[in-house]
């Protein structure tokens, strides 16, 4: 880590105006941000600690959704009863991310800005535009066997490395975030954005702001959802692919569809032509491989992520499966 | 001093701790967090470093610039080639006592880059926040050179290597005639197989701190496999005398060959403490456990010819492997194949590619783990042309003498493990077709093949200091690496002396003890238990002496071999109330401390005239899911011919590990190098993926009886490698059987399988 | 490849001032300065000399720094000891009463759940806080939340076959912190 100085923030405001400086970070679980600052990868001349700010709750909202706060432990919000009864696909989603341990440190705002896990990203020694912009991609050419297929650049092809925001998109989860300019609410669809020609910039945030919750609507898919994540070995892995799927049947008949993928691209990726695809349509596995084919349309692979465009379409074939067989339906 | 080497009875008490599961003793301190590892000694001058590595490949370094980081207040030094002082100058002078043929690598030489993450500049700080963030200052620019990482890319320029390091043999000559009789067999496989480079990863990170102390001398607290290959090493390279330096390494924490060599942490810390006069530690960071030793990336071929009963006909094994520009390193990977099984027409093919890597090391079982699976996947794949159950192909072929060289095994019960092992799992209930056995959306496959490794002896010494109190101590400078050496090691004395256990303390790691070799490739139990077997008969001749002298003893006149020793006993075999304790022995004769030392040898002549190994048999199940490809090993059993097990609880330990080993071997473990950068690019344990415990089922171990009293004066071979050697081909093949698609290169990941199943 | 890491800041940031950190350490109070930048596992190993908690990455991937925190477990490594001022921290050094080893401790032993025995001490804390936490009945859900726990040494079946010996003491919902 380069020196930095450290500062305990007494209230949102207080963080929102320490925060104005430059070079200054927030720090809540600390997770990645400190492992980013060992590795050199960061270098913010100043931590503002909000881990202590009361916005850890998990509470109603007026709309009959939830509000997860922003400093809510993922482990705490994975385990609420109404997380797992009403979002059974956000909790499973959690529980498949990280370990026990860093779920209990790791928080829901947090999360949302975890960086890539590229592996040029990490080492300084090697070209990255998202680290260092204009250095170029190491990715590309390189070793990218768990690189993006959707929506990448010829400046990045990183991937977004969360579990939770796959199921937050699917879910059309809304950030709340404070900031200099006050207060204002981001669709979650637009808080990520695709790398394009400035990959070193991963959300639609300001300098300054400060993500307070994470609202979920009232609909949560609670009968029909699942997560499906597929890695390189059982537990404690990045997804190759990951899947939230939610619907609501008629009877065999899909009458909306979510579905958001994780693993593939710069951001969870949704895309509203699948899922238009999927509606009115019998659950079987033939309509689910058409609406796969929807999604994976653009789709490119590079030399070692090619496999993804198959495994992803398998994914969520099975994803899709399993929602409509309420695979992944809360315990009795 | 040195022990007539003879063959022997087993062991005389069957009551003694030999062969008991007892808990390890060390285990107390390792539960409790008292036991301290290399980077946890401190004194209260000690500074801390941080080594920066190469961020290219290969050229040189054009520049370095610390001015930065010597500004900040608390740094104390950064070491380049630039300031480093003169050191040895000859290459000997940097050999150690697992260096292959060549010159060894020597850290902060000159401006030379040979390999990515080497090594460049130490930075010796107050503390080590402040190491690390001077590291980040040091500002180096670099003239690169075009370099060549790409095994495959390159295996046209190999070479065929030498015996070009200890325990490893050239491949014996081709015998019969090979070529024709391959292509005269009626059934035939020929395959080609890769096993990707692999990292040791122990978990704790290579780590030295070096104690300086008042009179100069120095405590190097290191993390290492062999304490006094380090001493002489260090001894060597800064031109110390031996007496000005001890190296000490009680616990460690795991190595599995990265402690085999001395690394440069060692270096790094040595040099910052003889050159500042002060105490320093130097720890590696997680990425730069990366910048040295790796299981070789390898290219084989298999070639089997077989009649159409599954006899061999002909079998052709090559493999290329990697090494660096200035070692050779070899571990040869072929010559199991030609000792494993009866085969009148065998070549065996041994070659090596030069790369701008650091020199490969050993790790766990080298060779075999590579080799075996190979052919192991070959006699698959044979066994499936033939319409041939694979544990009957084996059979079929069982070598009876060593194939290689034609001399008997000192003892072989491959076939009690096969059988034990395939009753156990039930194998004889298996359908042999693809894809005949599915539960739900999961494909289930078993998979089967055959282990082998070599049980090795080298030399070693020990010390027994048995005191009037009926305590013995016992040391020897080997190391126990989470092997159970202090375990095991402890039970063989308190077996050699009949003492219960809690009596018997043993002690190791530490350069200043009796001689020992380094603790690799299961060799210690023979190697170290036969010095502390050999030390204790010494004891026990002097508790006899001394008992026979006292006035009216029950023992006088009564031969050595004529009194057992136990429950802290001299007693007569034949009249068990004629007995005295051996404190009334030493207090009666007026003996404060019976001390004596000892040196074991191998059976020189037996071992010029046996092929002395182990011999596994391993049994795998798999589930695979049919539509996304993932891969769970749901089932293993491992039966085991190693000898006599000397402790059966952490023996099993051994094994169970090794089988998790052959799990990431086979399904996980892969260093992906960007070769345009010629650098390994998932250098952590986030992206190197090694087996977590939701990949590990229940691992039934089971240890066949086998008698052998040639191999050592113990009768047991040792445990740690064998463990591992067919796992992966287990596993293959039962991704074979489950699946239908036959995946030849390692590690098996879920998109080779599905690429098989489109 | 040119040394990309170049662009330094040109004059750099002297180190930064120690600050008052109180932790509660195995029920022990503590007041430390320390930079700011110091972890809590460096603070716990190179401060306060308990090197039971282990170091084996440093980046939050291997689980052998794990400590309880306020009877959570948590990975030292990745959180700094500021972070944590006025908490009470648990490490394997705080589960031993006397001399009286912790039911995990003990099951540890007589399982052989361990082999080198470096990452042991953040496996027994972990278990602690899997035991804390009740959401393990079965095997296979124990294997999953260990395994933010790694062993090289491959002791996990062993482990697992220890920590169910210990959560049958405890019972599942028991405290595992003292």
């Amino acid at each position: 880590m380069r020196s930095f100085t450290y500062a305990r923030a007494g209230s949102a405001a207080d963080a929102v105006g320490r925060a104005g400086a430059t070079g200054m970070a927030f720090v809540a679980g600390g997770t990645n941000l400190l492992d980013l600052m060992k590795a050199d990868v960061l270098r913010p001349e100043g931590l503002v600690d909000i881990s202590r700010l009361p916005l850890d709750r998990i509470e109603e909202t007026a709309d009959g959704g939830l509000r997860l706060g922003a400093l809510a432990r993922n482990a705490d919000t994975a385990y609420d009863d109404r997380v797992q009864t009403r979002y059974p696909m956000l909790s499973m989603a959690i529980l498949a991310g990280a370990s026990a341990q860093l779920r209990n440190m790791a928080t829901n705002g947090g999360n949302l800005l975890q960086r890539t896990r590229c592996y040029y990203f990490y080492d300084t020694a090697t070209p990255c535009n998202k680290r260092e912009p204009g250095s170029g991609c190491g990715a590309i050419g390189g070793v990218n066997r768990i690189h993006a297929i959707l929506g990448a650049s010829d400046r990045c092809i990183a991937v977004h490395p969360s579990d939770l925001c796959v199921a937050l998109a699917a879910l059309d989860a809304v950030v709340q975030v404070t900031g200099p300019e006050g207060e204002r609410s981001i669709p979650f669809a637009e808080f990520h954005r695709l790398p394009g020609d400035r990959p070193e910039i991963d959300t639609t945030l300001q300098p300054g702001d400060l993500v307070t919750s994470i609202d979920l609507p009232a609909k949560g898919f609670a009968e029909h959802s699942t997560y499906l994540k597929i890695r390189d070995r059982a537990s404690y892995a990045f997804a190759l692919v990951s899947v939230a799927a939610g619907l609501e049947m008629d009877g065999g008949t899909v009458r909306e569809a979510r579905l958001a993928l994780g693993g593939v691209a710069h951001k969870p990726w949704r895309d509203p032509e699948a899922e238009a695809a999927l509606v009115g349509k019998p659950a079987t596995p033939d309509s689910f491989r058409a609406a796969a084919r929807v999604l994976l349309r653009d789709a490119k692979g590079h030399e070692h992520n090619s496999f993804k465009i198959d495994l992803a379409e398998r994914a969520i074939v099975r994803a899709l499966t399993d929602a409509a067989e309420r695979k992944g339906a809360p315990r009795p | 001093m040195i022990a007539i080497p003879s063959i022997p009875g087993f062991l005389k008490e069957p009551n003694g701790p030999i062969g008991k599961p007892v808990n390890r003793v060390d285990g107390r301190k390792k539960v409790t967090g008292d036991a301290h590892y290399a980077a946890e000694f401190t004194l209260p001058d000690l500074a801390h470093g941080f080594i920066v590595s190469s961020a290219i490949a290969r050229g040189r370094i054009t520049r370095i610039d610390t001015a930065a980081a010597l500004a900040l207040p608390g740094v104390i030094h950064v070491f380049t080639h630039e300031n480093r002082p003169s050191l040895a100058w000859f290459d000997r002078k940097w050999k150690d006592d697992d260096a292959p043929k060549g010159a060894p690598f020597r850290p902060l030489y000159d401006a030379e880059i040979h390999h990515a993450l080497q090594p460049v500049a130490l930075v010796i700080a107050e503390s080590f926040e402040l190491a690390r963030y001077a590291a980040r200052l040091v500002h180096i620019e670099y003239e690169a050179a075009p370099h060549q990482t790409d095994l495959r890319a390159n295996r046209a320029n190999s070479f065929t290597p030498g015996k070009d390091k200890g325990g490893f043999q050239p491949p014996p000559k081709p015998r019969g005639n090979p070529e024709q009789a391959f292509l005269d067999s009626p059934v035939q496989v020929d395959s080609e197989f890769t096993q990707a480079a692999e990292y040791h990863n122990p978990m704790e990170m290579h780590a030295t701190t070096v104690l300086h102390h008042d009179d100069g001398t120095l405590t190097v607290h290191d993390k290492t496999q062999g304490a006094q290959n380090c001493h002489t090493y260090v001894c060597n390279v800064f031109g110390l005398a031996k007496s000005a330096v001890r190296v000490m390494s009680p616990f460690v924490g795991g190595a599995f060959g990265s402690g085999l060599r001395p690394q440069h942490q060692l270096f790094m810390a040595m040099l910052a403490a003889t050159q500042l006069k002060r105490s320093v530690r130097v720890e590696l960071s997680r990425p730069q456990m990366f910048s040295f030793g790796h299981r070789p990336e390898t290219i084989q071929r298999v070639a089997l010819g077989a009649d159409r009963d599954g006899t061999l006909r002909a079998l052709i094994h090559e493999a290329v492997q990697e090494s660096s520009q200035h070692e050779n390193y070899v571990e040869v990977v072929v010559n199991w194949s030609g000792q494993q099984y009866a085969c009148d027409n065998v070549r065996l093919d041994y070659t090596l590619t030069r790369l701008d890597v650091h020199t490969p090391l050993d790790q766990r079982a080298p060779g075999a783990a590579t080799g075996v699976p190979a052919l192991e996947i070959a006699m698959d794949e044979l066994a499936v042309k033939l319409g041939m159950d694979p544990l009957e192909l084996r059979l079929k072929n069982y070598a009876e003498t060593d194939p290689n060289t034609g001399n008997p095994f000192s003892s072989k019960e491959l076939r009690a493990c096969f059988r034990h092992g395939a009753e156990r799992f039930g194998w004889a209930r298996r359908n042999p077709a693809p894809r005949s056995m599915r539960e739900g959306r999961e494909l289930i496959g078993w998979g089967m093949a055959a282990g082998v490794w070599d049980a090795m002896q080298g030399q070693a010494a020990a010390k027994a200091v048995l005191g009037v109190d009926g305590k013995l101590v016992v040391s020897s400078a080997t190391a126990d690496i989470g092997t159970g050496t202090y375990t095991v090691m402890t039970q063989i004395a308190a077996d050699g002396l009949g003492l219960p256990v809690e009596e018997v303390t043993f002690c190791l790691g530490d350069s200043s003890l009796p001689t020992a070799p380094i603790e690799g490739g299961s060799w210690t139990v023979s190697t170290v238990g036969s010095a502390v077997k050999a030390v204790c008969d010494r004891v026990r001749s002097q508790l006899v002496t001394l008992a026979g002298k006292l006035d009216d003893s029950p023992l006088k006149g009564v031969a050595e071999e004529d009194i057992l020793f136990a429950d802290g006993h001299l007693i007569v075999r034949d009249d068990r109330s004629r007995r005295l304790s051996i404190t009334d022995v030493m207090r009666g004769s007026g003996t404060l401390s019976i001390e004596e030392e000892a040196r074991a040898l191998p059976y020189l002549l037996a071992r010029a005239r046996h092929t002395f190994a182990t011999h596994s048999a391993v049994f795998v199940e798999v589930r695979v899911d049919e539509d996304l490809g993932t891969i769970r090993v749901a089932r293993v059993v491992s039966a085991i011919a190693a000898g006599r097990i000397i402790n059966p609880k952490t023996a099993r330990s051994q094994i169970q590990g090794a089988v998790v080993w052959g799990i990431g071997m086979g399904l996980e473990e892969e260093a992906f190098t960007d070769h345009r950068l010629g650098r390994v690019m998932n250098h952590d344990y986030a992206e190197y993926h090694v087996p977590v415990n939701a990949d590990v089922p229940e691992i039934d171990v089971l240890f066949v009886e086998e008698h052998d009293d040639m191999v050592n004066a113990l009768g047991a071979k040792g445990v740690g490698e064998i463990g591992i050697v067919g796992v992966p081909a287990a596993i293959a093949n039962a991704i074979h059987h489950a699946t239908g698609v036959r995946v030849r290169d390692f590690p098996i990941t879920l998109d080779k399988v599905l690429a098989g199943l489109r | 490849m040119a040394q990309l890491n170049a662009s330094l800041r040109p004059a750099p940031a002297p180190p930064p001032e120690p600050i008052p950190v109180t932790l509660n350490v195995n029920g022990v109070e503590r007041t430390l300065h320390l930079a700011p930048w110091t972890t809590l596992l460096d603070a716990l190993r190179l401060h306060l000399d308990l090197t039971g908690t282990k170091k084996g990455c440093d980046h939050g991937q291997c689980g052998a720094c794990t400590v309880l925190v306020d009877g959570r477990r948590i990975n030292a490594c990745l959180t700094l000891a500021a972070m944590q001022d006025g908490r009470k921290v648990t490490t394997i050094e705080g589960l031993t009463t006397g001399d009286s080893l912790h039911p995990l401790q003990e099951a540890f032993i007589e399982h052989d759940a361990f082999q080198c025995g470096y990452c042991t001490p953040g496996q027994i804390c972990s278990a602690a806080g899997l035991i804390a936490e009740g959401k393990a009945t079965t095997d296979d859900e124990i294997r999953e939340l260990m395994s933010g726990n790694l062993c090289r040494c491959g002791a996990y079946p062993n482990i697992v076959a220890a920590i169910r010996q210990a959560m049958a003491i405890a019972g599942p919902k028991a405290e595992g912190a003292p």
